[in-house]
């Protein structure tokens, strides 16, 4: 049939899909290399160095943006040690891969991603389920290497099973989870109030 | 031919391939059920097989069983149509059955050290060896590279096939995509400290391929079943598909960055998320309209009952499970009390079974229609097809009643964990211990038994349909060309 408009003829619908396919992939391209100069480590205020691990984080509402970010204030130094860019690389570096090798995302979240059985992992520094700042590492330390035995399941009976943790895959984790919650997440979670916020009240 | 009798020699030498990567594919099913349930019965009963099978290995398990058994359907489906659709027999077909083989290897062998090995110590022996650590992708690295080998035969088989045969509409963008599908997996296969660049890339793997190749992908085996099963016109089937996937990519590439508000990503993500991603139901609603439009202009005539109605539960659950579940949750406003609660899985359960499992187990009819010597599966099936019709509402009852189950304890768990306790780990259990939460968990696990139930009926069904019968399948005339079977491919 020849009377075939261009709005429904197969050749039209063809040269659409291949142009809007190319263009859309071009952008996101575009969008990935600006997006990837953005978030990595200590490039920009997002994604924090490795080295914040050395400061005290906190998450607080910033009025102006109406949104929670994460502030990094003092020095705080993890398990009382500064260390220099590439020890806490090193240290960090060692907690993701222990994250990934327990298989940890498929019980919780981080980021709001992985699985819903067990709390998100974000703001995980900062939960006043740490009581102080000065009994948190100790508490996370022997939580991580003893989960059954330090369970704290809230009423739901459900516990962390041990998974083998040694001590310096705990103090990993904690290095990892510590620089975790410097990351400005745009405002995940909402309204979240941290140990200190329970502190000053 | 032999009618009403599995025989082997009712198929082509892809179809042979296919059959085996169909029984694959529903052993799979199989063990996504089964551990899924595992996992429904652990939010009730957190003590069952505590520290034996954990939750998180039953819930991997249940997860990757899915996604490799629908890939095996599609992988399977392909090569069904491959050699009626160029017009000459597969290039390479050995080849093809070696990678067959490795590939289920590799899986059982995955799966056993999932059950077995389970974790490892932090470090990169863990990720090359027993598990990546990463959701959906856990596979250890040398899987990975299997897969992507494995991914190159296939690609070989269909390209070299067509470019030896003829070309059409439907196998050009099947070649394209697929070529997109393999690649899009290299995304994933790295390791980085930096969570946020880890999730950017894992996130290109998982929505592009699900939000986007796959969706093109099923669009492809949509069409090419159209036209088998009601005979439709090759031009408008085609003319379909390739608005479809201008309308697919144009929403689902960009619509990517609905992924990218929360872990870390510049804000600019927020309107660019935002406003591709509420397109995105636009192509399911066309998919709809199309499957619809077809089987109404040719009155609901169909060769096989049974897989034109999963076609169109296909289209429905496509429309409802990935677009209006997707679409539901998917702007930034909501989904900051949404994001990472049962609300995804809501959405999860509804568009996998919708948009996926439905068009595999139409297309698993399609082939044991042929394997029986393309028999009869139209009207006054024996028994009056009652297995099928059965399967086909349990089915679709269970994943449906999962689905509001979840979401209403993913509405739950957004008011009173995300917005009144600000997702504090308090905040969290305070949610998971609410009548709402554990009241849904429970009518979760009886439609998750409603569903099982539905994949047994259905197994039974799929190995005794069309068994002593002595019809042969409906012949259905194309209009345009009298005379010609709807099993017969044009030239392009």
């Amino acid at each position: 049939m020849n009377t075939t408009p261009l709005w429904a003829s197969e050749t039209f619908w063809k040269k659409t899909a291949i142009w809007v396919t190319a263009v859309s992939f071009l952008l996101l391209i575009v969008l990935t290399f600006d997006s990837m100069a953005k978030v990595s480590a200590g490039s920009t205020a997002r994604v924090p160095a490795y080295s914040v691990i050395n400061k005290k984080i906190d998450y607080r509402l910033n009025a102006k943006l109406n949104r929670y970010v994460p502030v990094v204030e003092s020095d705080a130094p993890l398990f009382g040690k500064t260390l220099s860019d590439e020890e806490a690389e090193k240290l960090v570096t060692l907690g993701k891969k222990t994250f990934q090798a327990k298989n940890c995302i498929n019980c919780h979240t981080i980021l709001g991603n992985g699985a819903y059985y067990a709390p998100d992992l974000t703001k995980s520094w900062l939960d006043p389920n740490w009581v102080d700042e000065t009994n948190r590492e100790t508490l996370m330390l022997a939580f991580l290497q003893d989960p059954a035995g330090n369970a704290r399941s809230y009423g739901t009976g459900r516990r962390m099973p041990d998974l083998g943790i040694t001590e310096d895959e705990a103090r990993g984790l904690i290095a990892f989870l510590k620089w975790t919650a410097a990351i400005d997440t745009n405002g995940f979670p909402h309204n979240f109030k941290t140990l200190y916020a329970q502190e000053n009240q | 031919m032999s009618v009403g009798v599995l025989d082997s020699r009712n198929l082509n030498g892809g179809q042979k391939l296919a059959v085996k990567y169909f029984i694959v594919a529903m052993v799979l099913f199989v063990a996504q059920i089964l551990f899924g349930l595992l996992a429904a019965v652990q939010f009730l009963a957190p003590g069952f097989l505590f520290e034996t099978l954990d939750f998180s290995v039953n819930r991997m398990l249940h997860i990757n069983a899915m996604i490799v058994w629908m890939l095996y359907g599609f992988i399977g489906a392909v090569y069904w149509f491959l050699e009626e659709e160029s017009g000459v027999e597969i290039v390479g077909l050995k080849l093809g059955e070696i990678a067959f083989w490795v590939l289920t290897a590799a899986v059982g062998v995955v799966v056993l050290v999932y059950l077995f090995l389970q974790i490892g110590a932090g470090d990169d022996t863990t990720r090359w060896l027993i598990n990546e650590g990463r959701e959906y992708i856990e596979a250890p690295r040398w899987a990975d590279i299997g897969i992507v080998a494995v991914m190159l035969v296939f690609f070989y088989n269909v390209a070299g096939t067509f470019s030896k045969g003829r070309w059409s509409g439907v196998s050009g963008v099947l070649t394209l995509d697929l070529v997109a599908l393999v690649g899009l997996y290299l995304a994933g296969m790295f390791y980085t400290t930096n969570v946020t660049v880890d999730h950017y890339w894992w996130w290109w793997v998982v929505h592009l391929w699900v939000e986007a190749t796959w969706e093109v992908l099923v669009g492809c085996i949509m069409a090419w079943s159209l036209m088998k099963l009601l005979g439709a016109r090759r031009k408008i089937v085609q003319t379909w598909l390739y608005i479809e996937v201008a309308l697919m990519f144009g929403s689902g590439i960009l619509g990517l960055g609905h992924h990218y508000f929360w872990i870390g990503t510049p804000e600019y993500w927020f309107p660019i998320g935002g406003f591709f991603s509420a397109l995105e139901p636009i192509p399911l609603v066309a998919m709809v309209v199309h499957s619809i439009y077809d089987a109404g202009v040719h009155k609901f005539k169909s060769t096989n009952h049974p897989a034109l109605g999963w076609v169109i539960a296909h289209t429905f659950g496509n429309f409802f499970g990935a677009g209006v579940w997707g679409f539901m949750h998917t702007l930034p406003q909501i989904n900051l009390y949404t994001h990472g609660t049962q609300w995804t899985a809501s959405h999860g359960h509804l568009s996998f079974f919708g948009a996926y499992a439905t068009i595999n187990i139409a297309f698993f009819y399609l082939a044991v229609q042929q394997w029986r010597g393309n028999v009869w599966m139209g009207a006054n099936l024996a028994d009056n097809g009652w297995k099928w019709k059965w399967s086909m509402v349990l089915l679709n009852l269970g994943v449906v009643g999962m689905t509001v189950a979840l979401l209403i304890a993913g509405y739950e768990q957004s008011f009173i964990e995300r917005a009144i306790e600000g997702s504090t780990w308090s905040g969290y259990f305070a949610a998971q211990t609410h009548p709402w939460f554990t009241q849904a968990m429970f009518w979760r696990l009886i439609f998750g038994i409603v569903t099982a139930v539905g994949l047994v009926l259905l197994i039974w069904d799929l190995a005794t349909i069309g068994a002593r019968e002595t019809r042969p399948a409906l012949v259905i005339e194309r209009p345009e060309e009298p005379g010609i079977k709807a099993a017969v491919v044009e030239t392009a």
